[in-house]
Order: structure tokens, then sequence, then C-alpha cells
């Protein structure tokens, strides 16, 4: 009876949710008095999930699962997991992630909490404290079937390295017809993505329009961060919709948020209240989101941002 | 086409959140309850295939006669019938076995389910409902096109989108981008006089129980007063971030 977790790469290499929710396995795995094994798909590097507590990699290699596939996916984590007799399966909240999680607990008649935001506060119940209503409260729940489904928020966990070594072996599931199949993918792969960020920086209609958008990018671009947007703006088509952070858009759960002439609606507040530190940029002083934020600064984001990217440049450089 | 959209009974988006009995339960004394934002643009989405293509579309909830009013507002949207599965809706598990029994009993060939309800965003409820009913499933989708029993929908991914192409039975997990905002539909007085009139049939449960129980509630502690920092003074800012909040 080991920990599943499912370490989700992307063109071989493993994202750093992978990394953060090998670290939560083995937090949990240690108060069940258990081992970690994870499953990695077409991943080429598996044994830097030992430096995270994974004791055990199953390797799956095959080409029929290069494109990403819910249920292929959710059908090869089902066998892995009969396989290792898991009691308890690991997910990230990405997209692809919360798209296979619900088909992989009905495949193992698993209770299923999602957006867990910390380890089991008892593991008999097991009981895990997660996000709900959109981020204005948490929810302690108990997972009461005999194999239990997390996932794990992006961010609430981080990295906790250990000095361990995982074993290999490789493994061949049986894979299902699909019913559905990609045509094609439209993704900017030089970007940092939002679910990814530690970082996100987010405009709002202060900005004026579209054309003023590059000291966002600049500003994302200096912190290693993800430019994110409040509805307005992608309703207005100044951005995209999957930039659009908030109550029908994207959750965000940075480690530091900068919202830059965003007042703060409360639906977009719902949004990103997961966020560690928020930093508000406005010229308003009564903007709603000032009440919600770590830093503030009152002024013009016209002059404030440029400043700030040069400063943020000078404290690069000396880093 | 036969369609089913289902409909989630959720607080109003600028509610205050409040717990009752020790922090157990969710309280609802003051809260107005509105359709899920997920599910209202399947809805509208639903009525576009409903005129364009000559769709019926019924509607489903599970919970108790309170939820009713949601249902009919839904019906004075355009939907021409309204299923309510009378028993209280507990974990996603249990909403979604006895969505599937309806799903079973009704032949649906395409159920629009939001991506996740805004109460206890679970997000599970859709993925659920097609793998215990053995449909295709797209989730956070933002465009479906139905050609006989073909389809093609666009999905979210993390950091852009993707176009897949599948076949009926199908079941998505929709959202903003199915329909535009604008195109959200606010029920006329003839649709709310014409809503009065339509079916709303109630159907008992099926035997399920909740694989997950929310046994306590609590609310993030209050935030501290914001640190404002001149704007002449970002050096500050730099400062705060890098040593006292170590993000940077």
């Amino acid at each position: 009876m080991s920990v599943l977790v499912y370490t989700e790469s992307e063109q071989g290499k493993f994202k750093k949710t992978a990394f953060e929710v090998a670290s939560y396995a083995k937090a949990v795995a240690t108060q069940l008095g258990t081992t970690v094994t994870a499953v990695a798909i077409n991943a080429n590097d598996a044994s830097a999930l030992g430096n995270y507590g994974v004791d055990k990699v199953l390797n799956v290699s095959n080409s029929q699962l290069d494109a990403f596939n819910a249920k292929t996916y959710a059908d090869v984590l089902k066998q892995a997991a009969e396989k290792e007799n898991a009691k308890v399966v690991i997910v990230s909240s990405s997209a692809d992630s919360k798209y296979l999680a619900p088909l992989l607990a009905v495949g193992l008649n698993a209770g299923f909490a999602s957006n867990v935001v910390d380890v089991p506060s008892s593991t008999s119940p097991f009981t895990v404290k997660r996000t709900a209503f959109t981020n204005k409260a948490f929810s302690m729940t108990t997972i009461d079937t005999d194999v239990k489904l997390v996932a794990v928020s992006n961010n609430a966990f981080g990295l906790v390295e250990s000095s361990g070594n995982a074993s290999a072996e490789d493994f061949s599931p049986t894979l299902p017809e699909s019913g559905v199949t990609v045509q094609s993918v439209d993704k900017a792969t030089d970007k940092v993505t939002i679910a990814d960020a530690e970082i996100v920086v987010s405009g709002g209609r202060g900005l004026k329009g579209p054309e003023n958008w590059g000291m966002i990018e600049e500003l994302a671009e200096v912190l290693g961060a993800a430019t994110a947007c409040s509805k307005p703006v992608s309703d207005l088509g100044w951005r995209p919709h999957s930039e659009h952070v908030g109550q029908t858009g994207k959750p965000v759960a940075a480690n530091l948020y900068i919202a830059i002439g965003i007042s703060g609606a409360i639906q977009h507040l719902a949004g990103i209240n997961a966020s560690k530190v928020k930093v508000v940029i406005n010229t308003d002083a009564e903007a709603p989101f000032f009440k919600a934020a770590d830093y503030g600064v009152v002024g013009d984001a016209f002059e404030v941002v440029p400043q700030l990217i040069e400063k943020l440049k000078a404290f690069k450089a000396q880093q | 086409m036969k369609i089913l959209v289902c409909i989630s009974h959720v607080p109003d988006t600028t509610s205050k959140i409040n717990f009752t009995d020790d922090n157990s339960k969710f309280d609802t004394n003051g809260v107005q309850f509105v359709i899920n934002p997920n599910d209202e643009f399947g809805l509208t989405r639903a009525m576009w295939f409903k005129e364009k293509q000559g769709a019926s579309v019924d509607v489903v909830n599970v919970g108790g006669a309170e939820t009713e009013p949601t249902l009919r507002k839904a019906l004075a949207i355009g939907a021409d019938s309204a299923i309510r599965v009378n028993t209280a809706a507990l974990d996603g598990f249990q909403v979604a076995k006895q969505l599937a029994k309806v799903v079973q009993d009704g032949g649906y060939d395409l159920v629009i389910a939001g991506r996740e309800s805004i109460d206890y965003n679970g997000g599970m409820v859709p993925g659920m409902l097609a793998g215990l009913t053995n449909a295709n499933f797209v989730n956070n989708c933002i465009n479906l096109e139905v050609d006989g029993t073909n389809a093609t929908a666009v999905r979210e991914i993390d950091g852009g989108k993707e176009t897949v192409a599948t076949t009926l039975p199908l079941v998505i997990g929709g959202q903003k981008g199915l329909v535009e905002e604008s195109d959200l539909r606010i029920p006329n007085m003839r649709g709310i006089m014409m809503a009065r009139k339509k079916p709303l049939t109630v159907v008992e449960p099926v035997d399920a129980n909740a694989e997950t129980s929310a046994v306590a509630f609590e609310k993030p502690t209050p935030k501290g007063a914001v640190t404002l920092v001149s704007p002449d003074n970002l050096d500050e800012l730099v400062n705060l971030l890098h040593n006292e909040a170590k993000v940077i």
C-alpha cells in the first residue's frame, strides 16, 4: 500500500507542480507510514523525483500518450493505483489533472477532494482542508471511501526536498479508446502560464488600452511571472480570455500577485484570494483592492510601473 | 438533439459567506440564490442549439423544493422542461450518481454542466457524470459545435486552448466563452409567464451515499491593513517584497 502521485511532464520535462505534488505525497506517506510511488508518463529523467520524496517511479513510455487525453490518462493512473494497491492518490490542480481526476474517481470509486491546501489534519478519518466558496472560506472535508483522491492546489504546499533515491520500473498499461481526439493546440510555449506561475502580474481597465500592455509584459519578464487581466479587459478583447482571472475566469494561487489598474471587484478578489502576497497599484486610493492587498502604491501606473521595472532590474542585477 | 443542462443553485456571487451550527453548515439566511454562472453560459449555448439546430433542452437540479425558483428561471430563459431530483446535494459523487440516472432515463445526446459551481468549487460533477454514463467528456469547454453525432469542441488549457473532435453522447464542463457574456439572457415577462406552465417534474433519488463530507468550515484570517508605499520610494517596495514578504 503506497501513496500514488501523478507527476506531470511536458515534452519530457517535469513541471514544477510535479515536484510539489511529490513533496505533498511524501508528507502524506509519512503520516501513513508508507512509501510514495509516482506515475511518470513519457518523462525523460524520472530519477529527479527522488529529490522530492518519491521512492518508486512507474515509467510509462508510449507515443500514444504524447498528447494529453483525460480518459486515457485516467485509465493509466487507475491501473497504476490498482497495481500498487494505493489507498491515497494525489494529483495537481492543473487544467489537465482537474480534467482527468473525476474520471479517475469514478474508475477507482474514490471520494475526491479538490483544491486542497494542506496535508491531512487526520488520516482516520482522512480529513483535508480545501478552499470553498471561491476562496471566501475553507472546508474541512473528510473522504470516507477506501481509496481517496486528492487534488492539491498549486503553490499551496511548496517544494520540500529530501535526499532519497527513486527506483524505476517500466509500466505498460492497457490503453483504452479515448473517444476524444486532439486536432490542434494553440499555446504560447515560451510564456509562464498562470497555473504554473509563482508570480502573476495582472492589468485592469486602468491601463486604458491593449497598446499599453508592453509594460505589464516587461514587468512580468523581469519577475519571471505570468501575465493576467481583469474581467472587463478580457470582455473588451484587450487580452485573451485565458488571461482573465476571477470567479468565472482562472483562479490564481500565486506567491505574489501584482494588480495594476484593477479596482478589485468582489468576483476578481474571489479568484485571487488564494494568492499569498498581493500588491496593488492604482490611482484611486479608495479602490476596494487596497483592503485586500498586503502592499499598495497609490499612483499612476504609467509612472509607477516603468520605475518599478527599473528598480527590479537593479535589484536582480545585485542578486 | 436532446440536451440536458445541469443547473446548480448557488449563492449570488456577491453574497457574504457565513456559517451556522458551530461552523458546520452554510448560513443561507439572507442569501439570494442564482443559477451557477458557469451553468448559465451552458444554458445559453443550449438555447443556441435549440434555436439554430432544433434541439430540445431540459434542465435538472439535485436539491430540495427551495431550488425550484432557480429551475423556473432556467425555464423562463427558454428551457423546455425541468427535472428536480428530490434530495439534498451532499457531495459531487452523490450528485453525479443522481444525474447519471436522469441522463440514462432521458436518453440525452448532450449534457452541459458548468465546469464547477461557485459554492463548493469541486469541479467534479461533469467528469464523474461522463464516467458514470460512459459518455465522452470535454472539460473547460469554451466552444462547441455539433454536426449530427460528431462534435468539435475547444477547451481552455494552461497557457492556451486546444480543439478536439469527439462524438455524442457527450458531457461538457462548460464555462465563460461558450457564449459571450453579452449574450446571456435575462428572463423577460413573457418567458416568466410561460415558465409557469412548463413542466417541472420531481423525481425521487436513487440510493447513493456521499463519499465526502464537509465537517467544518472556517473563514480566512482577517487581513491586516495594507502597507502603503510612496510612488516616489519604490526601492522600499522592492525591499519589502524581498526582505519582509520574501516573494522575490
